[in-house]
């Protein structure tokens, strides 16, 4: 398949948008059980406000993917069936919770509203945050769902695709809040470069997975079902078409292979070793930079991770296409 | 139930593109606008198509075969593409079974294409929406036309008639007893997408004969040769 970069820069930030907003009401449950020092409510505030601009920012880049940007509502009406439906709905609910969520803490609402058992105190900020977070699940779930939906692009289909978008998102949306903490000054750096590092490691274990399952993919159709000639030898001569068709820019990435091995290995490396050991670097030296470096370059990598997800992808219509004259 | 589609004899195409010319001019003439196209008489000339001929070399040479292949949406009975599409753009019509795309809903997602395994959707790059065939809908259910004009251009403009277009439910429709009959099949079974368009097999016109032919009973270059009776029981011995 062709990486198209707005579906790149789509997934990639609201990815960190939900996970950083998943760090900030996980801070925050860490804290009402006191396992962690409270923060003020401004650092929720601004946290949200960050993960609300990338899930805004992830929005504006997907209209450039559509052909009819000013239709885009019309997307919203076959949720029944398509995933793409579900996601365009899921996603603004995700924002609306996350602005909800800041609004809250800015606004001060901490109002016991009533009170679970002994001690849980719940107030509008937990609701939001418990309600955010199911919503951003759920959002994780129909963006990979929209791939892994997908059952002739046999890379795609598979349990791993929704795995990976899932822990990725959330580590570097976590990468983001250390990197966050470790701006301000702020003690929670460890807190939650742990859970990075964490998140990474799961990635890393899920997106393996992935590409092992992939490099030894068995295609369920070849050119003989494709044309349904059964023959050992077929070659195409001619696709109806000398300059090219929209089949051949979807559908193929043009790219050499051994630019697609090299950035596979630059995301391998990018994403999920470097940022470790700048986090762990981090802890022992107390540094404030290099969780913000971890982030960034987590993130350039998670760019690349996406690209290399398009690129190894098959479309089985790439039968019809094999050789322009 | 009525499933209207095309059946194409393989056999019989000889990959003259007329059926590609003539589905470009009716469908870039009528009241949907333009198939666009870019570069269209430049260096390398691009642009939106329903139907394509290609070509494919089947076995090495010199037992080398050519097949020309039309292509263009099957009208799939079970059709992937439209559940994924999010606005309900692309739809089944009830009454005939033909895919089609609202122009006017499609906001150019491309998804469906994604979900297409025979690539038979293109993006019109001029109007950003996505197109394919449409049986001619156009012509196909315009009553003030002869029945004889109410068939898809490119069926029409074939000369070999090697595209036949009818009611693939109707057991007694000429698609039907072709696909019954000379070996109808369907392309990539595999993804139980169940598409309404069939191909008809190549047939090689070949005459087998087998040795016992040769030596019938009847075959007067058969050698006369004389049985050597040992006493055994013989149609001269039945009484009647
Ligand atoms: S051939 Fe492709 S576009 Fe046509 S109905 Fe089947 S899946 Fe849809
Ligand atoms: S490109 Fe148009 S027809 Fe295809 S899925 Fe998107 S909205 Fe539907």
């Amino acid at each position: 398949m062709h990486p198209t970069f707005s579906v790149i820069f789509l997934t990639t930030l609201i990815g960190a948008g939900q996970g950083l907003f998943l760090a900030m009401v996980t801070g925050q449950l860490y804290a009402i059980a006191r396992f962690l020092p409270a923060q003020t409510d401004q650092f929720y505030a601004i946290g949200s406000l960050v993960a609300l601009v990338l899930l805004v920012t992830g929005l504006l880049a997907s209209f450039f993917h559509l052909g009819h940007p000013e239709r885009a509502w019309r997307a919203a009406t076959k949720w029944r069936t398509s995933w793409l439906s579900r996601e365009v709905i899921v996603l603004p609910i995700v924002m609306f919770l996350v602005f909800a969520y800041g609004a809250a803490h800015w606004l001060g609402l901490t109002m016991p509203l009533f009170r679970v058992g002994e001690s849980l105190q719940v107030d509008a900020t937990l609701l939001l945050g418990l309600f955010g977070t199911i919503a951003s699940f759920a959002l994780f779930v129909c963006t990979a769902m929209i791939y892994g939906g997908v059952r002739f692009i046999q890379e795609w289909h598979t349990p791993l695709t929704v795995t990976n978008f899932l822990f990725l998102g959330a580590a570097s949306g976590f990468m983001l809040a250390a990197a966050y903490s470790a701006y301000i000054s702020n003690p929670l750096v460890t807190f939650f470069g742990t859970w990075a590092v964490i998140l990474t490691l799961t990635g890393l274990a899920s997106r393996s997975a992935h590409l092992v399952r992939n490099a030894q993919m068995k295609y369920k159709s070849t050119v003989q079902t494709a044309i349904g000639v059964r023959h050992t030898v077929i070659a195409q001569k001619a696709q109806g078409a000398t300059g090219g068709s929209f089949n051949t820019r979807e559908f193929f990435h043009g790219q050499k292979q051994t630019t697609i091995e090299t950035v596979r290995l630059l995301f391998m490396v990018l994403v999920f070793p470097i940022p470790i050991l700048l986090i762990g670097a981090a802890y022992i030296t107390s540094s404030p930079t290099l969780p913000i470096l971890a982030f960034v370059i987590q993130y350039v990598g998670l760019m690349a991770e996406r690209w290399s997800f398009f690129a190894e992808a098959k479309h089985p219509q790439n039968l019809y296409y094999q050789s322009v004259a | 139930m009525t499933q209207l589609a095309l059946v194409i004899d393989l056999n019989v195409c000889v990959g003259c593109h007329a059926c590609v010319t003539s589905c470009k001019e009716w469908n870039t003439s009528g009241w949907a606008g333009p198939l666009a196209d870019q570069n269209p008489y430049d260096g390398s000339p691009t642009g939106t198509f329903f139907n394509r001929v290609q070509t494919f070399e089947v076995g090495k040479f010199p037992r080398t075969e050519t097949v020309h292949f039309p292509k263009s949406c099957l009208h799939c009975e079970e059709p992937p593409c439209v559940p994924v599409c999010p606005t309900g753009a692309s739809y089944k019509r009830p009454d005939n079974g033909i895919v089609l795309v609202d122009y006017d809903k499609c906001i150019g997602c491309k998804y469906c294409s994604w979900a297409c395994p025979y690539g038979a959707r293109e993006l019109d790059e001029l109007q950003q929406v996505m197109k394919k065939c449409t049986l001619c809908i156009d012509r196909i259910t315009d009553a003030k036309l002869s029945d004889r004009d109410r068939k898809p251009s490119c069926v029409l403009a074939c000369p070999a008639s090697a595209r036949l277009f009818g009611d693939v439910h109707d057991p007694d429709s000429e698609v039907s007893i072709a696909i019954r009959e000379r070996g109808g099949y369907q392309l990539m079974p595999e993804w139980s997408t169940k598409p309404s368009n069939h191909y008809l097999p190549r047939r090689k016109t070949v005459m087998h004969i087998g040795q016992d032919e040769l030596t019938r009973v009847d075959n007067p270059l058969r050698k006369e040769d004389l049985t050597t009776y040992t006493g055994e029981e013989t149609l001269d011995d039945v009484a009647w």
